[in-house]
């Protein structure tokens, strides 16, 4: 077996035909991440005993001629989704010790088809950046360029899949933590539909905002996993009873041309426009679309998520679970306990959060910005009265190198300027890597999102299997 | 806009969330810049009119989700301080003036 070249569709083949075990399979993936991830650090924790007993049961039932989709295929999963008995820890000091005393729904779903479960991968804490160097457990490496941030915050799991550590990963994605780092790391990334895949036993964000998904090598993988782990569940309040639209044949694409003046590297650009001509030529109109409100999207989302993240983490008190730092009165548990659990970025959300939720600049703020939001929203509706799919880049520039947005929050925060308007609409996306740009002696890839209509995930993998092809 | 005088340290005490003096400091710098960039929606037109997407409450029956007891021993555990089956917490209303 060529891991490098294997794929959910193509492993799930060669199980069923009994070309090799899932035991091999997971013996070959445990291999490959004790050769490789000491220099990369996507994991946080490898689950080597448990994932061999996960595919000895995977074996049994392909034996049984029983297998479903995942049955057998080796995964790991980002460190804010909960699996019963398992350490989660968000990547952060606060719940070092924690241990996850339920399944999240995706995980009951996965294991229901006996899928393999490799570890648990790091992140920027709390989904908190865009980097994995808000980790409290050191960054990820991005195994294209290891000088090179692997994006975040599901930085752990893109790095785990690409440098074949993992078949496919799960991440979860609030303003674009699963799109960004599968550019940066030449993977397919999908950002579902809101309320399309439960949120339920995903350590909460900005719950407005957040979403499970998958990131994968293929966009037909992409569409596998997407599958397995979607669907309603009563545990989630946001979940959405039928969330998928009939199929049509997407034939327009809108490009928002005023949104990509706001910075994009030029030759990222030029592989940009490179692809939106290959779709010309294989039958898709392209259109100039006007959406004048989504360059307002960075600075609503730096408003509603540390707004909802500040209003999250107040739970972290040091009381039920996690770190607690003992003191005389129950005020000062809470705030030394905070103060030593949570690292300096999540500090800040909380602190800019609490200042735009509070008396007097609320109406400024947060108020402002959910309105500005519903704006965004009702533009995405508009647009797609007259076009099928709307595409741009899913990051600005390719990988940067470690250090070098960590004095500046809102240069990292610039990082996300394509990618959050998707969320605050709560419209599906997907990252399809689209090409290459070159730095020093790096080749880094580049992602192409593309953006669909509320349930409309079909018309993002129909895209992105063309973009693949191109 | 203009930008707000920011007391950082005051925003810390209602997160209850210990900062040292060296963040603070820090912070007093970054937040108005990041206040700053985020009072451009103000020049957004869109929302202008306040509207919000429709919000709906979603309720369940007042009722117990699950047997009583299931989760007792495993939320428990996970408590940094126990006494008995129940989780420990300091006094919260002291008469001490």
């Amino acid at each position: 077996m060529d891991l490098t070249k294997l794929t959910i569709a193509s492993a799930r083949k060669a199980l069923d035909a009994k070309e090799y075990s899932a035991l091999d399979l997971t013996k070959a993936y445990i291999d490959q991440i004790s050769q490789k991830d000491a220099a990369l650090h996507a994991y946080l924790e490898v689950w080597e005993k448990s994932a061999k007993d996960e595919a000895k049961r995977a074996d049994a039932r392909i034996a049984a001629g029983e297998a479903l989709s995942l049955t057998g295929i080796p995964l790991a999963i980002k460190d804010n989704i909960l699996i019963e008995g398992r350490a989660a820890s968000s990547a952060s000091k606060i719940l070092e010790n924690y241990r996850a005393p339920y399944d999240a729904t995706v995980i009951e779903r996965m294991k229901q088809e006996d899928a393999v479960f490799l570890g648990r991968t790091n992140m920027d804490e709390f989904a908190m950046g865009s980097s994995t160097e808000n980790s409290a457990y050191g960054p990820t490496r991005n195994p294209i360029d290891t000088a090179r941030i692997p994006g975040g915050s599901s930085g752990g799991s893109a790095a785990a899949v690409a440098a074949h550590m993992a078949l496919a990963a799960l991440g979860s994605d609030t303003g674009g933590s699963i799109r960004q780092p599968a550019a940066h790391t030449g993977l397919v990334g999908l950002k579902p539909t809101y309320g399309a895949v439960s949120r339920y036993g995903l350590m909460a964000m900005g719950s407005s905002l957040d979403q499970i998904g998958p990131l994968t090598k293929t966009v037909d993988d992409s569409k596998l996993l997407f599958e397995a782990i979607r669907g309603y569940d009563a545990s989630d309040s946001t979940s959405l009873k039928e969330s998928a639209k009939d199929f049509k044949k997407p034939r327009v694409i809108g490009v928002p041309r005023a949104f990509l003046e706001s910075g994009v590297d030029a030759d990222l650009l030029t592989v940009f426009e490179k692809t939106l001509g290959a779709l010309r030529e294989k039958g898709y109109e392209i259109r100039d679309i006007d959406m004048p409100t989504l360059p307002y999207g960075l600075a609503v989302y730096y408003v509603v998520m540390p707004a909802e993240a500040s209003t999250n983490l107040a739970r972290f008190d040091g009381i039920r679970y996690g770190l607690s730092e003992p003191a005389p009165t129950i005020g000062e548990v809470y705030a030394k306990t905070r103060g030593k659990g949570f690292g300096p970025e999540v500090r800040r959300r909380i602190l800019v959060g609490t200042f735009v939720l509070s008396a007097g600049y609320a109406d400024a703020y947060y108020r402002k910005a959910r309105a500005v939001r519903a704006g965004i929203t009702r533009e995405f509706a508009d647009a797609f009265q007259s076009v099928d799919a709307i595409a741009v880049p899913t990051t600005p520039a390719p990988a940067f190198k470690f250090g070098e947005k960590t004095s500046d929050p809102l240069a990292m925060y610039a990082e996300d300027i394509f990618s959050v308007p998707v969320n605050l609409a709560g419209v599906p996306a997907i990252s399809v890597p689209c090409g290459h740009v070159a730095r020093e002696s790096s080749q880094l890839p580049i992602g192409f999102q593309i953006i669909a209509e509320h349930g409309r995930e079909e018309t993002l993998f129909a895209i992105g299997k063309d973009v693949e092809a191109a | 806009m203009t930008n707000p005088d920011v007391d950082v340290a005051a925003l810390a005490k209602l997160a209850r969330l210990d900062v040292s003096d060296d963040e603070i400091s820090k912070l007093k710098q970054e937040i108005p810049h990041i206040l700053e960039f985020v009072a451009t929606l103000q020049k957004a037109s869109a929302g202008s009119d306040g509207g919000e997407t429709s919000l709906r409450n979603v309720m369940r029956a007042d009722e117990n989700p699950h047997e009583s007891g299931k989760y007792t021993k495993v939320l428990l555990e996970a408590a940094p301080a126990r006494d008995g089956n129940r989780v420990l917490v300091k006094q919260v209303v002291s008469r001490k003036k």
